[in-house]
């Protein structure tokens, strides 16, 4: 076993570092901002307003995210209207095609993590609210959302944690993200031990962190079910 | 004179809920100072009686007047009663506060943040000025020392005299309570009872469905006793529990004693 090969192209890993760094937290981000007002529709009782949002988590939470990602790089450019639009701009980049495949998928899971929880909301406290004359935003965002949040977060927490995990598949569509670096060493090397486990590394590292974060988070936002 | 001004009254108030029909047409008048209790055995609709009120339940038939002002309804094409517009039902829910069995506080806010939220965003009172409101509240009903606690952290005790601080802080026309003290361990009924009666002491406008037969004796200025979604008995408390003209009170107060 060779680890010298690591410290001699750990530019490539940095690189692949700042990559998935970049996908997963920029993913994350514009899947979570979307899928508040998509959660809040979500529990529409109009069913024209549920249906769609209710069919788009159904979608990508029933097909494997390689899939998804593989019909919007390789499917899109099948199409002669795209391909002809502006929009072939961003579809013919890799990097545009994982981030776009990313965010659709955490969106919604996202969505149904916050349905669950605005869904589980104390129906007392949501009872009290109308009771003080608070009008429907007031009661979601003063009283259904800041509580539905605090509850929603270990779940999401997961959900941050299985992003970070399966943003590697962006290495199969060209992308050096950490596996992505992982591939070329291997490939460089003929190494796949040192290579892979390197790669192992960094993800156990992130993961440890982001689980400190979100413990530290916890802890503050959960501090009203400790009874002290 | 100022003392009868009429506070809330409701007239011929209906509600079912599918087959059946909870309330048969209601009414009653509540003055300003007045302390009605309403009794009844279980079933009998008083909880609903008083979530209709606040409009908690949409009423199918009747009249609710509060503050000289009546709630406008509408019935839509699917036959169903609802309020014409629901702001006007906000706005009135701000002079009705109500005080659940359940307590129903904001359990991811703590006991000052839960009494100073409706005076800031319903009501726009200055933070600062809420915050002074909200600590006068919590001291007067005993727990001012408590104001940085979550509602998890107290007995049920404090959690329910906190929704009555709550419920004060907007300053209602009429404070309604709904079986404050059922859901309490028996040693605490005391502590959240004495906060209401020195409520009515002051002269407060309050409808108490209850089942402390104590309290309604000796605190209130009415007694109304409904008995399958209709009133038996109304009057004040000397002559109702003296005198009781229907059979089935006076059935209803032996069981209690």
């Amino acid at each position: 076993m060779d680890f010298s090969i690591i410290a001699d192209n750990i530019d490539v890993y940095l690189l692949g570092l700042k990559n998935t760094l970049i996908l997963v937290s920029l993913s994350l981000a514009i899947g979570l901002v979307f899928a508040i007002p998509l959660a809040v529709l979500r529990t529409s009782k109009n069913i024209f307003i549920s249906g769609p949002i209710n069919a788009y988590t159904y979608f990508f939470r029933g097909t494997p995210l390689l899939v998804q990602m593989f019909l919007i790089y390789y499917g899109m450019g099948q199409f002669e209207s795209i391909k002809t639009s502006f929009l072939w701009i961003f579809f013919k980049e890799a990097y545009f095609c994982a981030l776009f495949a990313f965010t659709l998928n955490t969106c919604a899971y996202t969505i149904e993590i916050i349905r669950g929880a605005i869904e589980n909301t104390p129906h007392g406290e949501v009872e009290a609210a109308k009771a003080a004359g608070m009008s429907w935003y007031l009661r979601f965002t003063r009283i259904i959302l800041p509580s539905s949040f605090r509850r929603a977060l270990p779940t999401y927490g997961n959900e941050i944690i299985f992003m970070l995990h399966g943003s590697s598949l962006a290495s199969v569509i060209t992308i050096i993200d950490i596996t992505g670096a992982a591939r070329i060493i291997n490939s460089r090397y003929y190494s796949p031990y040192e290579a892979y486990l390197t790669a192992g590394a960094f993800y156990l590292t992130i993961t440890f962190i982001l689980v400190w974060l979100l413990k530290k988070l916890e802890y503050r936002w959960l501090a009203h079910l400790r009874r002290e | 004179m100022d003392k009868h001004q009429t506070a809330l009254s409701v007239e011929d108030l209906h509600k079912r809920f599918g087959v059946v029909e909870v309330l048969k047409g209601i009414s009653l008048t509540a003055c300003k100072g007045d302390v009605i209790s309403i009794l009844g055995s279980s079933g009998s609709g008083k909880s609903t009686l008083l979530r209709c009120i606040n409009f908690l339940e949409m009423p199918d038939k009747g009249k609710i007047i509060v503050g000289g002002e009546e709630i406008l309804m509408e019935t839509n094409r699917k036959g169903v009663s609802r309020p014409k517009d629901i702001r006007q039902v906000e706005r009135i829910r701000t002079k009705l506060a109500m005080v659940f069995q359940q307590f129903n506080l904001w359990s991811h806010m703590t006991i000052l943040e839960n009494v100073i939220e409706a005076p800031i965003h319903v009501l726009k009172i200055p933070k600062a000025k809420a915050i002074e409101r909200g600590k006068y509240y919590l001291d007067k009903v005993g727990i001012g020392e408590k104001l940085s606690a979550y509602p998890a952290q107290l007995s049920g005790g404090q959690q329910q005299r906190a929704a009555i601080a709550r419920a004060l802080a907007v300053e209602p026309d009429v404070m309604l309570f709904d079986e404050p003290t059922s859901a309490l361990d028996p040693e605490l009924v005391g502590e959240v009872l004495q906060v209401i009666r020195n409520l009515a002491r002051e002269g407060r406008t309050m409808i108490v469905v209850t089942h402390e037969m104590g309290f309604a004796k000796d605190v209130s200025t009415r007694v109304i006793f409904l008995h399958n979604g209709l009133i038996e008995e109304d009057g004040a408390p000397a002559e109702v529990f003296g005198k009781p003209k229907s059979d089935r009170f006076r059935e209803f107060i032996a069981v209690a004693e």
